[in-house]
């Protein structure tokens, strides 16, 4: 699905990357612990979050992911902004919970990565 | 391709910072054409052992040396060392402090994680002098 959808099914808004709602995303993960999306690699290119720093844009980074979901109504602050704009990172922001926005995303499609 | 060498500073407790230095090996690596899943086992080992230095350790110095068929990383920090290596590498494992859990690290994953997307991890190390990581990663 585009992220055009994916923002509009969370019933989310865009915090950053209107000029790229069109990207196609296939997988996606949800976790607080970056450690543990490191672990398992396998283009997940979607980040479903309710953690507030820095380093959730650094992992996503890392991983090549192209948009990250700050659910439960978290909202990045400015330096993550920034950082999500040189790295050209979707930030998507929604009130759902976890379980709600990732149950959500599965239904209409979204796949967890097959992590090795 | 000759061989390129490059250095960076990791700064202790800069949790703002982590990361900077393995985001330039990134795109370093990318601009030079590296394959991209080789690109992100490099970027996610060299980024979990950056966050040790920044946590566990007093910052450090991180070198890589690109080769045409192998990357090589050094992680050298003058940190408190690690006592007790083998039980350091069992997943789970952590001495991090609760501030740490709420960046999303302590979990004692980074060591595995780091051994998992590298081919060949030397731990050299001692109590109250510091702890030198080399990676290697193979150019397929
Ligand atoms: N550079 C380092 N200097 C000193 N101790 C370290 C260093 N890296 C790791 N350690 C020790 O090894 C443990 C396990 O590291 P790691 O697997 O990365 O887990 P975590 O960072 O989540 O604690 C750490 O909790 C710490 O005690
Ligand atoms: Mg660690």
């Amino acid at each position: 699905m585009k992220v055009k959808e994916l923002t509009e099914i969370l019933e989310g808004s865009v915090v950053y990357g209107m000029d790229f709602l069109d990207r196609e995303v296939y997988t996606a993960c949800g976790s607080d612990m970056m450690s543990d999306v490191l672990a398992f690699v396998k283009e997940q290119a979607v980040m479903l979050t309710g953690l507030v720093n820095p380093q959730v844009v650094r992992t996503a980074e890392m991983m090549d992911m192209k948009c990250i979901v700050f659910v439960r109504g978290k909202k990045p602050d400015l330096g993550m902004i920034e950082l999500a704009e040189e790295r050209e990172i979707v930030l998507i922001q929604t009130e759902l919970e976890m379980f709600t926005a990732c149950g959500k995303l599965y239904q209409a499609g979204l796949r967890g990565g097959s992590g090795k | 391709m000759s061989e390129l060498n490059f250095k960076y500073d990791v700064l202790k407790d800069d949790f703002t910072c982590a990361g900077e230095a393995s985001g330039k090996i990134k795109r370093t690596l990318k601009d030079l054409g590296f394959d991209s899943n080789l690109i992100r086992n490099i970027a996610i080992a060299v980024y979990e052992g950056e966050i040790n230095m920044v946590i566990h350790a007093d910052g450090g110095v991180i070198t890589c040396d690109i080769a045409p068929e192998c990357i090589t990383v050094v992680l050298d920090d003058k940190g408190p060392g690690i006592p007790d290596v083998e039980l350091a590498m069992q997943a789970g494992y952590s001495t991090a402090p609760d501030n740490v859990r709420q960046l999303g690290f302590g979990a004692g994953m980074g060591l595995p994680n780091i051994k998992k997307y590298t081919d060949d991890m030397k731990i050299e190390t001692q109590v109250g002098v510091g702890t030198k990581i080399t990676l290697k990663f193979m150019v397929k």
